[in-house]
């Protein structure tokens, strides 16, 4: 049965997949600090009591305890907003869970602005760009819900430590049901001689308007969705790069740190072409909903159509 | 072992501390020798480890949450024949395998990577998790600093571990009432600590933490409680030196080698 169109929030995949993964494997247990019903682990702490574990209003206490579970040999999906998952309890991330290399996935829902109404003290919009920079950890963005249940399954299936981002808002689903994530590996969705769009999370459907708009004036678009922002796909971005000659990178994150930086890294020491990053400018969120927000932070298909012709515009 | 040999053990292992921090010029050494009956109680007479299986998944784990004084851990492993007490002298170094803090990957033996203060009673709560989800006899022994509990993250695993009534979990606090910047009542008090840990419900022993009666005593009391145990440890920071016994200097300076010599003698 296919979702293909359907709007769905990502975190709805997580509860999902944590309950499918629940059944195939006993050696997944579940935290939640208070969040389990935004979360969606109350569908796994429903099924499966006794490997559910509600930690209370304390994320430090929660992956520090997710570092102990994965040390005596369980799969631990420690569950909370991404601003707590990555802000609050940074340095148990970093020092009790990346340092020592222990297999705990972080399951963290309500990342960027479309979280809403809650404003800037929730939105988290830098969660990649600390998760990125500790060594040994993978970051998986996925754009829907489709690949979002699949990522959670890689996630479980790939021994070290992952930081999964989920959204809190229903986004389009963007794949059919023969889609395959691939752990590490970015996914041609559409392909193109003239730029390349290189997208992840709720911007990746935003992407694929924008590049159906710029078919439209005779732009021949790719579009790349990154859904492993860490290990990158850099064999992608420079293909694309030496095939397209112009990139604009597409995500729901500072412009500082995530994607964008990511793809930056890559394209200036191995392919310098035309690029621009569209995401949050250097700025805290604020309130107002997820579409309006969107929208005033240019997380948009019109500004990233915009930025594509410019780029192009810039290539000899 | 007996008590005379956990003794004997003991003036081995603060021999050990003292050579190995003066070898490197930097460490540790105050906090290391204040839980030297308490790491060598545990690895000599309490918990059922392994030298030649470090990772066998049945052990006793041991957290030092208190990462900074591993130069203890570091000593009991190697005469417990985890590794070789030459490597003892590599402390500190590039590439050796004894890291200024504990690395569970680097060196064997060591069950958890500690260092940042606050988080070794969470993973060890973790652990304990573990044995008991999946049906394993192991106990988890978290040897914490009184400094450290003004971490507010200690108290959030308190107050989980109490509620998940863990008997296999057991926390000892090493209060030797030196933190960095002096003494904990001045830099911030921790009074009534054993008032505290009951008021989160935890059964709580006090005890003279260089005593091995008393120490075995508690661990032995801590097996027989239905949830998790703190064993509020009275100790002497820099215990066995004269010069270094409850003198703050001494948290973070390793001794020259006159200074090597006269601890050496004062220990016999």
């Amino acid at each position: 049965m296919t979702m293909l169109g359907k709007k769905i929030a990502t975190r709805e995949a997580y509860g999902d997949a944590l309950v499918e993964l629940g059944k195939e494997n006993p050696n997944v247990v579940v935290l939640d600090a208070d969040l389990s019903a935004s979360t969606r682990t109350s569908k796994f702490a429903a099924q499966f009591p006794e490997r559910f574990f509600q930690m209370g209003i304390a994320e430090q206490d929660m992956m520090g305890t997710a570092a102990g579970l994965a040390a005596a040999g369980k799969i631990p999906f420690a569950s909370t907003f991404a601003m707590f998952a990555t802000g609050r309890a940074y340095d148990q991330v970093r020092n009790s869970i990346g340092y020592p290399g222990l297999n705990v996935k972080i399951g963290a829902t309500h990342a960027g602005v479309t979280v809403g109404e809650d404003g800037a003290t929730h939105q988290a919009l830098e969660d990649i760009a600390l998760m990125r920079a500790i060594p040994g950890m993978t970051v998986i963005v996925p754009a829907d819900y489709v690949e979002a249940v699949q990522a959670v399954k890689a996630a479980a299936a790939h021994v070290g430590p992952v930081y999964l981002r989920f959204t809190r808002g229903g986004v389009p689903v963007v794949f059919g049901d023969d889609y395959q994530f691939q752990l590490g590996k970015a996914a041609l969705l559409r392909d193109g001689g003239d730029a390349t769009i290189i997208a992840c999370g709720v911007m990746v459907g935003a992407a694929l308007e924008a590049a159906e708009a710029l078919a439209g004036e005779g732009l021949s678009i790719r579009v790349l969705n990154m859904g492993t922002i860490k290990p990158l796909d850099g064999e992608a971005v420079i293909k694309a790069a030496r095939e397209t000659g112009a990139v604009v990178t597409a995500e729901e994150h500072s412009i500082i740190g995530g994607l964008g930086s990511a793809v930056a890294e890559v394209l200036g020491e191995n392919c310098p072409v035309p690029m621009k990053r569209v995401g949050v400018p250097d700025v805290f969120g604020q309130s107002g909903g997820a579409g309006e927000l969107l929208e005033h932070y240019g997380l948009t298909a019109a500004n990233v159509a915009q930025r594509v012709r410019e780029v192009v515009g810039r290539k000899a | 072992m007996l008590k005379t040999e956990l003794e004997q053990m003991a003036k081995l292992i603060r021999r050990d501390i003292l050579e190995m921090v003066h070898e490197a010029g930097t460490g540790h050494p105050g906090g290391s020798l204040s839980a030297v009956e308490l790491v060598t109680a545990l690895y000599f007479a309490e918990m059922n480890v392994d030298p030649k299986n470090p990772t066998w998944a049945d052990r006793d784990r041991f957290i030092l949450s208190k990462g900074h004084a591993c130069p203890v851990s570091y000593a009991a492993l190697a005469r417990k024949g985890f590794f070789p007490l030459e490597e003892l002298k590599t402390l500190r170094k590039l590439n050796s395998i004894l890291q200024g803090h504990p690395d569970m990957k680097k060196t064997p033996g060591v069950d958890m990577t500690s260092g940042s203060l606050g988080q070794g009673l969470s993973v060890g709560f973790g652990m304990a998790l573990g044995a008991k989800v999946t049906g394993k006899a192991f106990r988890v022994y978290v040897l914490l600093g009184d400094g450290e509990l003004q971490e507010g993250s200690i108290w959030e695993s308190a107050m989980a571990a109490a509620k998940y009534k863990l008997n296999n979990l057991v926390a000892i606090v090493d209060c030797n009432g030196l933190q960095v910047d002096g003494r904990c009542s001045d830099v911030m008090e921790l009074e009534p600590l054993a008032d505290k840990w009951r008021a989160f419900n935890w059964a709580v022993r006090q005890i003279d933490g260089h005593d091995f009666d008393q120490i075995l005593a508690a661990l032995a009391w801590a097996r027989k409680q239905g949830g998790p145990v703190v064993i509020l440890a009275q100790t002497v920071k820099g215990k066995g030196v004269s010069f270094m016994e409850d003198a703050v200097q001494w948290h973070g300076l390793a001794p020259n080698k006159e200074e090597l010599e006269k601890a050496l003698a004062e220990i016999g």
